[in-house]
């Protein structure tokens, strides 16, 4: 069953509390995972391979880079659903 | 010679989550070793259900994800090395002569292992990116140059049960060189998994003794069939005098000296005749410029088998002669367990203790020790040193691999 974007975002922003420590409401749609939340290339590799479990989704290493904001990243397990 | 000074001690033990806790439980003779609170024994068949658990679960202090990023092995390490820096006045050194020598005799074991368990459930994509900079057997020192951003250095000699001593050692090395100021030094292990306690016990190097766990580790009891693992990490600050003295530190006990050997005998066996432990203890003593009779007490490395015990209470005897009737020989295993790469670290803590408090800790579960020692063994209780004077003891370590290292403490 596919998740729409509100609750993809949730279980995202449980992923990336619990890697990094902020608070799961301080991860929204607008901010950058490297700017905003402080998430080096790392962090970053482990957030996608927890999220493609979580959401059963397939995330290229190609595309990774394309994640720029958490709402990026939303959108597309979104639509990886599909 | 650099005047070589301890001023900051950290723990994370069977015993207790820090040094306080751990020196007045073991003070008072008690043992931190139980039975696993799992299953392991019944699903794996495994001979040994027990072992030396810490006391403070590092999860408990740690933030969520320092405990995601790092390995049991380095979170300990972190834990003992945050109370060691503390303990020492949180001092601020110049980081290009700040070093950290930090070791684990076996590294990222749990990570390794739960890595391989995952890849074969789920499949290569659901490997984190962060295994390997968990299970390297640097990664606690690493981590550990990062807390304290120590930048002379950062290193992990590897040897097996004397990684933690011979971690102190290379300390006294880099400050004796001039290559740093300030090291942090010690060891840890995290090693209580059912493949490290199955490889052991197929050895035959483990205590059994499951129907009493807390009496299975007794060094030079003639009924000792073993050694009890544990697990837990123990850190020091050491400083040349020098530094400590202009930043107004507290001095807490001094680094005399360091003797390092190796068997080449055989990869587990120690060489029957112990030459190479009693030619690292007799190192020590020239490298400290002392001789036998300034030696007040001696912290055995003394893990319960049935033949190490014996071999180093010989050479122990060989190296001070008839002076050893004055010294006081405390097994302080019989309480922790084995820490393995954290034993020489954990143990260099209590020599230093020991000589601070003029008390040597006891030996427990010693009811019938092997007629063969020579040796004044601290049974039960703690026993007094001398009240007065300049003291110095001796910190043994020994390795699978025939590696021997033997550190030399004084009081401040």
């Amino acid at each position: 069953m596919a998740l729409n974007e509100n609750e993809v975002l949730e279980g995202l922003a449980e992923i990336v509390a619990e890697e990094t420590g902020l608070d799961a409401a301080d991860v929204q749609n607008d901010k950058s995972f490297t700017d905003d939340l402080d998430i080096d290339s790392l962090s970053m590799m482990t957030i996608v391979t927890l999220a493609e479990e979580k959401f059963d989704v397939r995330i290229p290493d190609e595309d990774v880079k394309n994640l720029v904001t958490v709402g990026d990243a939303v959108q597309y397990i979104t639509k990886a659903q599909a | 010679m650099t005047n070589v000074v301890i001023t900051g001690l950290g723990a994370t033990t069977p015993l207790g989550g820090d040094v306080p806790t751990t020196w007045e439980n073991a003070l008072a003779g008690k043992s931190g070793v139980r039975t696993l609170d799992n299953d392991w024994a019944e699903t794996y068949g495994m001979a040994v259900n027990f072992a030396g658990q810490l006391m403070v679960r590092p999860d408990e202090v740690l933030s969520r994800p320092e405990t995601k990023r790092m390995d049991p092995s380095a979170q300990m390490a972190i834990v003992a090395t945050r109370e060691a820096w503390a303990d020492a006045g949180t001092p601020e050194v110049d980081p290009e002569r700040l070093g950290a020598v930090v070791s684990s005799g076996i590294g990222g074991v749990w990570t390794l292992l739960s890595a391989w368990d995952t890849m074969k459930e789920k499949g290569a994509a659901r490997v984190l990116p962060l295994t390997v900079p968990m299970l390297m057997p640097n990664s606690p020192t690493a981590y550990v140059s990062l807390e304290i951003t120590a930048r002379a250095g950062a290193h992990a000699p590897v040897s097996a049960c004397a990684s933690g001593a011979e971690a102190i050692g290379m300390a006294y090395e880099m400050i004796q060189s001039g290559r740093a100021d300030v090291v942090v030094a010690g060891g840890t292990e995290a090693a209580i998994h059912p493949l490290p306690i199955s490889s052991f016990a197929a050895m035959q190097a483990l205590s059994k003794r499951n129907d009493d766990p807390a009496g299975a580790s007794r060094p030079y009891d003639v009924t000792r069939d073993g050694f009890v693992l544990g697990e837990g990490a123990g850190v020091m600050v050491i400083e040349s005098e020098e530094h400590a003295k202009a930043r107004g530190a507290r001095i807490y006990g001094r680094l005399l000296g360091m003797g390092m050997t190796a068997d080449a005998h055989h990869i587990a066996a120690p060489d029957p005749q112990g030459a190479g432990q009693t030619r690292a203890m007799q190192f020590a003593l020239d490298c400290a410029e002392l001789t036998a009779s300034d030696i007040v007490h001696v912290n055995g490395h003394a893990t319960s088998t049935p033949v190490g015990d014996m071999i180093e209470a010989r050479g122990i005897r060989s190296v001070l002669g008839s002076h050893a009737d004055h010294v006081l020989l405390s097994a302080t295993k019989s309480m922790t367990g084995h820490l393995l790469g954290g034993a020489g670290a954990l143990e260099s803590v209590f020599t230093v203790k020991a000589l601070q408090d003029r008390k040597a800790p006891p030996t427990i579960n010693v009811t019938e020790p092997d007629p063969e020692l020579e040796l004044d063994l601290v049974r039960d209780v703690p026993r007094d040193l001398p009240a007065e004077g300049q003291l110095a003891a001796i910190n043994n370590s020994f390795g699978f691999g025939g590696h021997n290292v033997a550190l030399i403490f004084g009081t401040a």
